[in-house]
């Protein structure tokens, strides 16, 4: 029994390095000189940021009209992006709270980079809805302060108002969580850092933290209360956001399914775009011995399982549309799958049910490219998965006459490429100025094996 | 308080440890030996810390717990008053006010409060921010967020000898023992 632990263990941490090495190994990624590399990549995703906020200069000052939302479809690109980057999310506060409480202990090296993750993949959520609006000066119109005009407040019987709470807590914690874990390592940076600089900005950023027993005590237990408080909110802001849909009339919509099946899915696409990003960043900065397989590994499993449910879902809204005998919600499946817009389901279905199914064999949940080019099907296949319930719902209205189809403009197109530069700029800011490896957690784990 | 090499008030001493079980052992020596106001600073939470210094649980879970339930019923009495006495207006025919719908809300306010207080409670506890703290002192004290384990023996008062607590510090495996001023 042991023998076997401690062979798993040593999985997490390869090659036994001393606790200097892991601080020599995370810190060094912040202290060495900035990468020709990291140029280049700033270069290309800072570009694609500015096409973002020039997009979203250009919708502001002429109007919504530049989107290809109409009626029927009023809701398109901009609610897709919003539910995608929401999903995209969840891995991060899925690694980070959950597997915390259930004392997983390979999430200790992909927490913090799933959590900042996390938060940029909200704040990329939050630009939709709030430019969806149409005049985001008055976004705020959306929070319980009375307005100049007409002392109306929001109306809290709508589940859209609800989405504005659990949106904007789900940030808010999610940062607290990220920066209550980032304190320790900053203090770890600021007595490293050589020039005057970097002792000033690390040192305001870790607060004093010195490492004391007493602060260990406290820290300890608001770290487990954030866990303990973000696990029930991660899945509450997927079903909330899934309440949008379900809670209207229309078919394809309105199935009580959704809170679950969403959840399932955020979790599905968040796991897919830490795969992404983590296969490039441990080899680009030497992080092998740190993100070991095992931790690809597990990851991938988790996909496999998240994507078995998200097929299970596909499978039973159809069953229901048939087994309900409503010809509406009949109709709406029947034309997902052979209306015009099955090509979009057709391609959900191919990169969500069917290419995870590849982790099922060791060899390729072990290859670095195979799963690389999954979690981009993925991740291709969870947007497409939020298009199809979002556009093929609204096209087809109950009346013939009040058909339509969504054409996404050239707007619509740049400003969710725009919305990844946005993303991968924040990203690459993250890994170049912060410890993307927790050194605190991973020494505790270390010390507990040695221990043990 | 008396005076150190330099004239100013003595904070404690300290003194580098290689790993954490010599910090462990080393604890439970200086307690036997009647020394109360211990605190060791540490790369990462040491299991057993606790329990060495006598430390008693975080009160933190109280905090969160009352600002979690004040964040549930002042979002329940926020959607209540603006809903039916502020602005009631008939939308779909659905109730003004009605405890289903009031629940999401609700939700959400209880844990972010709950975060606030845990997050504002561990600070202010910890008393953090702060700008200056005289374990910082310690000539050593920067490898004590890298790889090795401060111990420190608080001052308990003009009865308290540096020296003999030096001594201790060296007989127990401590290097670097120095005398940390206020």
């Amino acid at each position: 029994m042991a023998t076997v632990s401690s062979s798993t263990e040593s999985a997490l941490v390869l090659g036994r390095p001393s606790l200097a090495e892991v601080t020599r190994t995370v810190a060094g990624i912040v202290e060495r000189r900035t990468p020709r590399a990291w140029w280049a990549a700033f270069a290309l995703t800072g570009s694609l940021t500015l096409v973002l906020l020039a997009m979203l200069g250009y919708l502001v000052t002429t109007g919504i009209g530049v989107w290809g939302n109409n009626s029927p479809v009023g809701w398109a690109f901009d609610i897709t992006n919003f539910v995608f980057w929401i999903g995209i999310g969840h891995a991060g506060t899925l690694i980070s709270a959950i597997l915390y409480l259930f004392r997983q202990r390979w999430r200790t090296s992909i927490n913090r980079f799933a959590e900042a993750m996390t938060l940029f993949a909200v704040a990329c959520a939050a630009i939709f809805p709030m430019f969806h609006v149409g005049r985001p000066w008055r976004a705020y119109w959306l929070f319980p302060a009375p307005n100049a005009w007409l002392d109306l407040w929001p109306n809290f019987r709508s589940p859209l108002i609800w989405d504005v709470f659990a949106v904007s807590t789900y940030g808010t914690v999610s940062l607290l969580f990220w920066y209550v874990g980032l304190i320790p390592d900053l203090a770890t940076l600021r007595d490293r850092a050589q020039s005057r600089a970097r002792q000033v900005i690390y040192g305001v950023l870790s607060l004093g933290w010195r490492g004391s027993a007493r602060h260990w005590n406290h820290y300890e237990m608001a770290y487990l209360l954030l866990a303990g408080l973000s696990t029930p909110l991660v899945l509450s802001v997927h079903s909330i956001v899934s309440f949008d849909f379900a809670v209207s009339l229309l078919p394809g919509w309105h199935t009580t399914i959704f809170p679950p099946y969403f959840v399932a899915g955020a979790i599905f696409s968040g796991f897919a775009m830490v795969v992404t990003l983590m296969v490039v960043a441990r080899q680009a900065f030497g992080l092998q011995h740190l993100v070991t397989m095992k931790h690809l590994e597990n990851m991938n499993k988790v996909m496999l399982a998240t994507g078995l449910i998200v097929g299970y879902a596909y499978g039973v809204e159809f069953f229901i549309a048939w087994y309900s005998g409503n010809p509406y919600e009949r109709f709406a499946f029947v034309n997902r799958a052979l209306g015009p817009y099955s090509w979009a389901y057709w391609i959900m279905v191919g990169a969500n049910v069917l290419a995870p199914q590849c982790f099922w064999f060791r060899r390729l949940r072990t290859s670095v490219p195979a799963m690389f080019a999954i979690s981009i099907l993925v991740n291709i296949g969870m947007w497409f998965e939020r298009f199809v319930i979002i556009v093929s719902s609204l096209h087809r209205d109950f009346l013939p006459s009040a058909w339509g189809m969504f054409r996404p403009t050239w707007v619509d197109l740049l400003t969710l490429a725009g919305s990844f530069g946005l993303f991968l700029t924040l990203f690459l800011l993250f890994v170049r100025f912060l410890p993307l490896i927790s050194m605190s957690e991973v020494k505790g784990m270390m010390a507990a094996r040695e221990g043990a | 308080m008396r005076g150190g090499p330099a004239g100013s008030p003595i904070y404690g001493v300290a003194a580098e440890f290689e790993d954490a079980a010599r910090l462990l052992d080393a604890l439970h020596e200086l307690r036997r030996r009647g020394y109360q106001r211990l605190d060791a600073c540490t790369p990462f939470p040491v299991h057993g810390l606790q329990e060495a210094l006598g430390l008693r649980r975080s009160p933190l879970g109280w905090a969160a717990l009352a600002a979690g339930l004040a964040g549930a019923s002042g979002a329940l009495l926020l959607q209540w008053w603006t809903g039916s006495v502020a602005y009631p207006l008939v939308i779909g025919g659905k109730p003004f006010f009605a405890l289903e719908v009031s629940v999401p809300v609700a939700f959400e306010l209880a844990v972010l409060l709950a975060s606030f207080a845990a997050v504002g409670g561990m600070l202010a506890l910890n008393g953090l921010p702060r700008l200056y703290h005289p374990s910082l002192r310690h000539s050593r004290f920067g490898r004590a967020s890298d790889d090795r384990f401060l111990l420190i023996i608080e001052s308990d008062g003009p009865q308290f000898q540096p020296e003999r607590a030096l001594e201790a510090l060296r007989s127990l495996g401590g290097r670097q023992a120095e005398v940390l001023e206020e």
